[in-house]
């Protein structure tokens, strides 16, 4: 028999996947085969670690040694260095996890410290193609123990009892949505997962589904136990063709070894699983268009009630929760509610995994407690805004969300103090805008997003947010009077009240919550005629000041022959000419060139 | 799955080819092999690779098997060094992988350092550790 004796995980998740990482597992193969140490030492893909900013990543262990932005000509280094001779290539170590000469471990940086990895707890950590790993996880031992030891009425309790609420956007809680379909009786019911994760920046279901698939099969044998189900579907975009590849290898695994199938650990219990595709619309993430799609028809929803549970997929009871709620469950069933409890605040138990993207230091993927404050997220986990420019707000709920402006920036994040200022809980998105960021442009973003994946079929929703995104662009391009901003509050209320679904009803929020926060960027840009951020191009000029050498440069670059000027004297731009590109300003050495 | 011995047996076995991936914590004892060049080229590799079978076979939690660099005295390799929380560090030199048995065994179970394997008794005076 071998004995391995070292382990270098190497990161399979999306982001790494695409910066290569799978050219590093080809790779170590080969050198490893080189050294002669192919069968000692195993080399592993995982999911992803959250520092998806440093990637590729690869982990050696025993040690421990956290590798970053590992390149192929890299791993002869670490090959024949770390792996055959024992030394460690600090070069090439993350550079938070080296001081004076040691290296540290990797939850004492300041981005892992203060996460809590509950949802996320085998990311990064096992095989995701390897059930055997899970298993070593303490995986299916919570769908063990609820087959031979509880009854479904005792799982609901747990789950109701633990506080857990969903994370896909509602908050709605879990326990109480098991009970409503557990009281509906028909011939069959269903339990769905919903992956569609539709949010612009959100990729925390995503890297569930490649880092930990089994969580989630495991979750839904649980649900379907519990509600009385026997077929469920995971609903997940086609555009994750990594996580669907690892769904459909762990379901397969999970069959094989009779979890997923009839007479479940003997019981008498049987479930099975299947996957379907979905198309990329943001709409088929609202629970009854999912459901419409995973039917055959046209992904539209439909006014509730009935709700899902008492009618839902080919009209029979059904019960549909999101990833990364699913992803929590075993470990609760196993650590029990009193555990899951004591994490969070009063209304919002547990932890909550944010994908964290813009102006930010470490773009990725974290896990904290509820009630984390939004500071300790961005600057202590997150690292900041880059090149030291200020924080002015965070975009947490994605298009149906709000902003929350540096004044807020210690509130604690949670379901019930998000509302309140605001914003939302949202599915995870959280996306970090600087001084640089105009906020009427960033509604107006949100808005594109939305009049793009309205499904057209209520009008509030279909005509009205196109008004909208038409009243925002007045914004931009300073045709605004002071008017129109009364009358987009207007418009914002008619489309929430009156839209069929959370899509329209929502859409407003970007609008409404920068015009709470920002009313004053908004009127700069029509009483004044400018961007405060210098970002709406409409409002901007490019000038050349008195720095100018005559360098010819700018003149040479430009695009449309728009500025002029003899060598070594003072350029101008003719603004008529000008497309306000920038690429002026870019190639100029003396700072001569300014927008204002 | 049948029943819930199969599961057991199967977590059984897949923790023990992931103990590797514990982090350190501060009740562990590392075993750590000199494996720079002059190391290897004195035949470290197999004292490494008894080190980590006998730790697997024994089932011993709570012990790591690492590799160092050279260590400094290439003329005493295979270094191993035991590293056990609230001791000494403990330096064995020209280890064999029968030697390396022995100290598993004596060492790391029964808590006995084995006492004509160390650098001390090798070359004894202040200047040897
Ligand atoms: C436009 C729209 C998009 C949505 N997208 C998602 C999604 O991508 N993933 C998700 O889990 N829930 C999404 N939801 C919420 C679902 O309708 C539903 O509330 C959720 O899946 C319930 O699961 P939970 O209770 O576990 O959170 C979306 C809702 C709306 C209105």
């Amino acid at each position: 028999m071998d004995f391995v004796r070292s382990h270098i995980l190497v990161c399979g998740g999306t982001g790494c996947t695409a910066s290569k990482s799978p050219l590093l597992i080809e790779e170590f193969g080969k050198q490893l085969k080189a050294a002669g140490l192919e069968r000692e030492v195993m080399v592993i893909q995982t999911g992803c670690f959250g520092l998806c900013e440093l990637g590729p990543v690869v982990v050696v262990y025993p040690e421990g040694a956290f590798y970053s932005r590992i390149t192929p000509a890299d791993v002869e280094t670490i090959v024949s260095e770390h792996i055959l001779k024992g030394r460690i290539v600090a070069r090439l170590l993350y550079h938070e996890t080296v001081s004076h000469d040691s290296v540290n471990s990797l939850n004492d940086t300041n981005f892992y410290k203060k996460q809590l990895r509950i949802a996320l707890r085998n990311c990064g950590v096992i095989n995701p193609e390897n059930i055997d790993e899970y298993i070593a996880m303490d995986g299916y031992q919570a769908l063990a123990k609820a087959l031979t030891e509880q009854t479904p009425d005792e799982v609901i309790q747990i789950m109701i009892d633990s506080g857990l609420r969903g994370r896909g956007g509602a908050g709605f809680p879990t326990g109480r949505k098991w009970q409503y379909a557990k009281s509906y009786k028909g011939d069959q019911k269903y339990v769905l997962c919903n992956a569609d994760e539709g949010d612009p920046g959100a990729f925390m279901d995503r890297s569930i589904l490649e880092g930990d698939p089994h969580s989630v099969i495991e979750a839904m044998i649980i649900a379907g136990y519990a509600i009385g189900a026997s077929q469920g579907y995971i609903y997940v975009r086609a555009e994750y063709p990594i996580a669907v590849q690892r769904l459909e290898k762990a379901i397969g695994q999970a069959r094989e070894y009779g979890l997923l199938g009839q007479n479940i650990f003997g019981t008498g219990f049987g479930f099975d699983l299947s996957i379907r595709l979905g198309a990329g619309a943001f709409v088929c993430g609202e629970e009854t268009a999912l459901i419409a799609s995973i039917e055959g028809c046209r992904g539209e929803p439909r006014p509730r009630p009935p709700f899902p549970a008492e009618r839902g997929l080919f009209g029979r009871p059904t019960m549909n929760n999101n990833v990364e709620t699913y992803a929590n469950i075993p470990w609760i069933l196993i650590n029990g509610t009193e555990a899951f409890a004591a994490i969070g605040t009063e209304n919002s138990k547990g932890t909550k995994v944010f994908a964290l993207g813009g102006k930010i230091v470490n773009t990725g993927l974290v896990e904290v407690p509820m009630g984390t404050t939004l500071r300790e997220v961005i600057e202590e986990i997150g690292g900041g805004c880059p090149g030291g420019k200020k924080f002015k707000a965070a975009q947490t709920g994605g298009p149906s969300g709000g902003c929350i402006p540096a004044e807020h920036i210690d509130k604690p994040i949670d379901y019930e103090s998000l509302s309140a200022i605001g914003s939302m809980m949202g599915s995870g998105g959280l996306i970090v805008m600087d001084e640089d960021n105009c906020m009427v442009d960033m509604a107006r973003y949100f808005l594109d997003f939305t009049v793009d994946e309205s499904c057209g079929k209520c009008t509030p929703c279909r005509i009205g947010t196109r008004r909208l995104h038409q009243m925002l662009d007045k914004f931009t391009e300073g045709r605004a009077t002071l008017e129109d901003i009364d009358m987009m509050e207007e418009l914002c209320a008619h489309i929430s009240k009156n839209s069929l679904c959370a899509l329209g009803q929502t859409a407003s929020n970007p609008v409404l919550s920068t015009l709470r926060y920002f009313r004053d960027e908004y009127e700069a840009h029509v009483r004044d005629r400018k961007c405060p951020a210098r970002v709406c191009k409409s409002l901007l000029q490019y000038l050349i000041i008195d720095k100018c050498r005559g360098c010819t440069a700018c003149k040479r670059v430009c695009p449309t022959d728009a500025i002029s000027g003899e060598v070594k004297k003072l350029h101008v731009i003719d603004q008529e000419k000008c497309v306000k590109c920038g690429a002026c300003m870019e190639t100029c050495k003396f700072a001569a060139i300014i927008k204002e | 799955m049948k029943s819930l011995e199969e599961l057991r047996a199967i977590r059984e076995k897949a923790r023990e080819q992931m103990t590797l991936r514990k982090e350190d914590g501060p009740q562990s004892t590392r075993v750590i092999v000199g494996m720079a060049t002059c190391g290897i080229a004195a035949g470290a590799r197999p004292v490494l690779a008894a080190a980590v079978e006998q730790v697997s076979r024994r089932k011993l939690e709570n012990v790591s098997v690492t590799q160092t660099g050279c260590i400094g005295v290439c003329r005493l390799e295979p270094i191993v060094e035991v590293l056990a929380p609230g001791e000494e560090k403990v330096t064995y030199v020209k280890m064999t992988p029968e030697m390396m048995e022995k100290v598993i065994a004596e060492h790391i179970v029964n808590n006995r350092v084995v006492k004509e394997y160390t650098i001390g008794a090798e070359e004894p005076g202040p200047a040897a550790n």
